[in-house]
């Protein structure tokens, strides 16, 4: 990874970070809100997902037409493509989490600049949950 | 009331030209948890742009709050421990599922991946679910 990779990372950082400050979903409040079709809705997040599809939809399309990307010798796009009972699984494991919490992992971590408690505890608790899906998979793959 | 609408479009906007640039400049998805997941099991070269990409969300963060007074405004009535509990879950979660709103959400269904488009059925249905019981049972407020 070169030096321009680097700062390219950062301005992403930075814009995506933007993008979610703005658009509310750093408010777990909001995020809720969105997520409860059964009690008081509030669709208005709709659009953040919405928004960036619509871009991205056309955006990739045009970018994958070129040999490869501007500072780097190759595309590093995700391969695996079977949808497996893992990946339903864990799916529905962070939807519960999303849905109780109001964060996703971005959002946490962008909310961390409140410096108030909560999202501390959040991005602490996410952090461990990480590593300990590593440690059960790697007991699940010496058993096996 | 229409100002949230704008708000939530033209975030949805930068977040869609952010993970462009970073397809056309590095190659790569924006996935959050995969880029966290990646500092967690540092791999030489593959940390730095890692570690940056936090410092942007963090940085991006600090600039937004100086200006946007309830950019984290959080009104949800819920314990500590509940919300242990779902980041516990996130991160467990989004390993396991091999991503988050992000990777799976923005940059998979852009990409018209199965397996993504397929993952965000699963976690918005769940997420559904989720408040709609918690709520009932007063868990959140």
């Amino acid at each position: 990874m070169s030096c321009k990779n680097n700062l390219a990372s950062l301005v992403v950082g930075l814009i995506f970070g933007f993008g979610l400050t703005i658009s509310g979903m750093t408010q777990p409040a909001k995020v809720i809100g969105f997520l409860d079709i059964f009690g008081q809705w509030d669709p208005s997040l709709i659009f953040v997902m919405g928004g960036s599809i619509l871009i991205h939809f056309f955006t990739y399309r045009l970018i994958r037409k070129r040999n490869s990307p501007l500072f780097s010798l190759d595309w590093h796009l995700p391969k695996r493509t079977k949808i497996t009972p893992t990946l339903m699984i864990g799916a529905t494991l962070f939807g519960v989490g999303w849905g109780l919490g109001g964060y996703c992992p971005g959002p946490g971590i962008t909310a961390l600049m409140s410096f108030s408690p909560r999202p501390f505890i959040f991005v602490g608790s996410m952090i461990v949950g990480m590593v300990l899906f590593k440690l059960y998979d790697n007991k699940k793959s010496v058993r096996s | 009331m229409y100002h949230e609408w704008i708000n939530a479009g033209l975030g949805g906007i930068l977040i869609g030209l952010s993970v462009s640039l970073m397809l056309l400049w590095n190659g790569r998805v924006t996935g959050i948890s995969g880029i966290v997941n990646g500092v967690l099991t540092p791999q030489k070269g593959d940390t730095q742009w890692r570690v940056l990409f936090v410092v942007g969300l963090l940085l991006s963060g600090f600039i937004v709050g100086q200006f946007k007074n309830d950019a984290f405004a959080d009104n949800v009535q819920s314990s500590n421990w509940t919300l242990v509990i779902a980041g516990l879950l996130v991160g467990f979660g989004t390993i396991m599922g091999g991503g988050c709103t992000s990777g799976h959400g923005v940059c998979g269904i852009s990409r018209m991946s199965l397996r993504s488009l397929c993952a965000t059925a699963f976690f918005m249905a769940a997420g559904i679910l989720a408040v709609w019981i918690f709520k009932s049972m007063g868990v959140i407020q």
